[in-house]
């Protein structure tokens, strides 16, 4: 049997790292995803003050950080049975929304759009931030540059820090918005919206008025029929910061509609010898390996999968393009993996929308920023929405106030089996016997995973379209035959 | 000029000081004017072979971030150490092992066993835990073993040069870059940034003498404005930890958590801060004494939080699971 190693593609606590195997015929027999590095968060969270866990655990990840300090934060208010104020509510989904508009800009344009934008068979030199920029426009290009300092700016003006923010306290936050401040970000959240209008005009120029591209997104390769998660408000509509955690089943019916204090009745994780993650599965449906279906427990927590378990978009704009979307690939759920980039673009018009409103609210420049907890802290869940995927943190504190158990249920390790799955079904489709194994074969797993935004330490850390991907061809004595690299 | 070869490297980490090396913004372009960039996993497409093949110190400077917690974060600190001329530790993992570095109080075998058998939602009934090799019906799969012990860099290979912060400001990361650019280094072993006394000297709090009768914890009070916010109790890491930063956290009504490392001269960030926290207890009386310092509730994992691995203290005793 033949091995092929792609090490390391990106990181989830280290390098990811894809092995494909091959029967003797030269067609794959298996493919594993594995992540080769583990840091023990939950387990030297133990020991430290309850309040620190959202400056601690935002270390998993710099790339999300405002993830792990918001469901740090909200764990706390339900450890301390403490109710936010209104305006420390609003202040923290501000930011919060400010966030995703960064997260998602840099997805779509630097990590994601050279695969649409330039075209999955573009030359490799050209398939990065400046291949897309040169084909966008300079003009466009210094949006996306000037969007993502601008909204850098609201997380650093708001939550004190630009990396690692730390405004977060049970019952509130630490700083106010100040008036001056308040008008820059409108100023900003107005730009927002323009320019996720522009991006979605783009989506819409470069991707759905192209037949091929079009015939990517609906073929087989890039299809799984799973289970979608996401976190609704109380109609259903998408929401980034609070609600109920809703699942739909592969038909898009609600499978389930849970709070957080009962994640532990429904979400289970398995264990594989073979990868330092683990892969969260749906518990009343069971673990039944790495298949997609009704039958198997493999769930997906993604831009799209937060649109296909939703009934909507609570702002206007973004509930336009949601109904366009699924009108045009065939109604809710969409099984389309690659339909993620145009769900994340939706979800960019909602953040974009979302930060406007709170920017504009009469009560967020309020002076009643924390309510003060009376009650010791004794068990609390927190869960948001991280760009990829639903974040879950759990805490127990003991007598004095520290943390005695932590568990965490992180954005993209929600997507592990899915991804893993995924890649697997890309090589059969791309490997074949007799058939020569190309460069193309790195763009298309590329391409299979891609739309996970797989954050290898929570995101990939890769700025231009390419990553540092190697492919190396094992023959069945293990000489190498062949190697790919870029 | 000849342009200068510049590698950026990151090891266990979190990417945030990827995110503050972007953070220079238009400076970046002065960066490329100046200098090429031979190796950058995140950003361009180079392989470690490329490295190997590179000829000894023909890099002539690496900004290597994250902490050395397995053989290939060793491999990778030792191969740039030997293309580079001059190695930098830039950002808190790096340089002290940072938050990471709290598994220091732990050991692989309790992480291994909390993370697969112990955390609520896993579902492990035949025990299973990641193997260095596992045989799967196809053939063999490899995992690189995890370290009892989170390293700092130096403590790996020799460092010419150490950048603070968690991440680094983005001042402090300019401060580091244009000194490469100029050729304007300071001594060999330096720590570059912008001070070298404590974040008190950049925090706007107006200060008094210290006198605290009780600590207290940030949910439970409201601090005044304008004060210091150790004066108010909130134990704020400021008096024992480098500036240069700007003070961000306190400004934000936060104390300060230590990331910037201990100010110049002393060795020891952890105890230094500890020392300094007993010194300004308001009392005499040894009862009254021990009950103001149990407000302290996590001493080592606060005075300690970004610098366990680098400091006199290390690790905790390691217990088998």
């Amino acid at each position: 049997m033949r091995k092929i190693v792609i090490d390391p593609i990106t990181r989830l606590e280290g390098h990811g790292k894809i092995t494909i195997f091959l029967n003797d015929d030269g067609s794959v027999g298996n493919a594993y995803l594995q992540i080769p590095e583990l840091r023990g968060f939950e387990k030297f969270c133990e020991g430290r003050p309850v309040e620190d866990m959202p400056q601690i655990t935002q270390r998993i990840c710099g790339v999300c950080p405002e993830a792990h300090h918001m469901a740090a934060t909200k764990a706390l208010d339900d450890m301390f049975q403490i109710e936010p104020t209104s305006t420390a509510k609003k202040i923290r989904e501000l930011l919060y929304s400010a966030f995703f508009v960064t997260d998602h800009t840099t997805h779509f344009y630097i990590l994601a759009g050279a695969d649409f934008v330039m075209g999955p068979n573009a030359p490799v030199a050209q398939r990065n931030i400046l291949g897309v920029i040169a084909k966008v426009g300079l003009e466009l290009g210094g949006r996306v540059i000037n969007t993502r300092k601008e909204n850098y700016w609201i997380i650093q003006a708001v939550g004190g820090r630009q990396i690692h923010p730390v405004f977060g306290l049970p019952g509130g936050v630490s700083k106010r918005i100040t008036e001056e401040d308040r008008k820059q970000i409108e100023e900003i959240a107005r730009r927002n919206v323009e320019f996720a209008r522009l991006s979605l005009k783009l989506f819409d120029d470069i991707v759905l008025k192209n037949k091929a591209y079009v015939d990517m997104i609906l073929s087989d390769a890039f299809t799984h029929r799973t289970y979608y998660m996401g976190l609704v408000d109380e109609n259903n509509r998408v929401n980034f910061y609070d609600g109920k955690v809703r699942v739909v089943d592969p038909d898009g019916k609600e499978f389930v509609k849970y709070s957080p204090h009962e994640y532990l009745d429904n979400i289970a994780e398995h264990v594989e010898p073979w990868s330092y993650t683990k892969f969260p599965f749906l518990k009343k449906v069971g673990w039944k390996g790495f298949v997609d279906g009704k039958d198997s427990g493999v769930y997906r927590a993604t831009p799209l999968s937060r649109l296909n378990a939703a009934d909507g978009m609570a702002t206007p704009l973004a509930e336009e393009e949601y109904q366009k979307m699924f009108s045009t690939l065939g109604g809710r759920p969409v099984h389309y993996t690659l339909a993620t980039h145009w769900a994340r673009l939706i979800e960019l018009m909602y953040a974009a929308e979302r930060l406007l409103e709170l920017a504009t609210d009469r009560e967020i420049t309020g002076p009643n920023i924390r309510n003060i907890p009376s009650k010791k802290p004794s068990e609390g869940v927190g869960i948001v929405e991280a760009p990829r995927g639903t974040l879950t943190h759990h805490y127990v504190a003991d007598e004095k106030g520290r943390i005695q158990k932590c568990n965490l249920i992180v954005g993209t390790t929600n997507n592990q089996a899915a991804l893993l799955m995924s890649v697997k079904k890309a090589a059969q489709e791309l490997i074949k016997p007799g058939k020569e194994i190309s460069e193309s074969l790195l763009n298309e797993i590329e391409m299979a995973w891609r739309p996970y935004d797989p954050c290898m330490s929570c995101s990939t850390h890769n700025l231009p379209g390419t990553m540092p991907l190697e492919v190396i061809v094992y023959d069945s004595k293990g000489f190498i035959i062949k190697k790919l690299s870029r | 000029m000849a342009k200068l070869k510049v590698a950026l490297y990151w090891a266990a980490s979190c990417g945030g000081c990827e995110i503050a090396t972007l953070a220079i913004g238009e400076k970046i372009l002065k960066l490329a004017d100046a200098a090429d960039i031979v190796f950058w996993p995140v950003a361009i497409d180079a392989k470690y072979g490329d490295v190997e093949k590179l000829p000894d110190k023909s890099i002539d400077a690496c900004l290597f971030n994250g902490a050395i917690r397995n053989t290939e974060n060793e491999h990778m600190a030792k191969l740039l150490r030997q293309k580079s001329k001059i190695l930098i530790a830039y950002g808190s993992c790096a340089v002290e092992g940072c938050i990471p570095g709290l598994a220091n109080f732990y050991n692989a075998g309790l992480i291994m066993e909390n993370t697969y058998r112990d955390t609520a939602s896993t579902d492990n009934p035949s025990g299973i835990m990641p193997q260095p090799k596992t045989t799967v019906p196809e053939g063999e799969l490899e995992l690189p073993e995890l370290y009892d012990t989170v390293k700092t860099l130096a403590q790996t290979v020799e460092v010419d040069y150490f950048v603070p912060g968690c991440p680094p400001e983005e001042k402090t990361t300019w401060l580091a870059l244009e000194s490469l650019i100029t050729g304007n280094l300071p001594p060999k072993g330096s720590t570059i940034v912008h001070r070298s006394s404590a974040v008190c000297n950049d925090c706007p709090r107006i200060k008094h003498e210290k006198k605290i009768k009780a600590f207290h914890r940030v949910y439970e009070i409201i601090p005044e404005p304008d004060i210091c916010l150790l004066e108010q109790g909130l134990l704020c890491c400021g008096i024992g930890t480098r500036g240069g930063c700007g003070a961000p956290c306190p400004q934000a009504n936060m104390p300060c958590t230590g990331c910037y490392g201990p100010v110049e001269g002393v060795r020891d960030q952890g105890s230094h801060l500890l020392s300094a926290w007993a010194s300004i207890i308001d009392s005499n009386d040894p009862e009254e004494i021990n009950k103001i310092l149990d407000g302290i509730i996590d001493p080592a994992g606060t005075a300690f939080r970004y610098s366990l691995p680098d400091s006199m203290v290390n690790r905790a005793r390691i217990q088998k699971p």
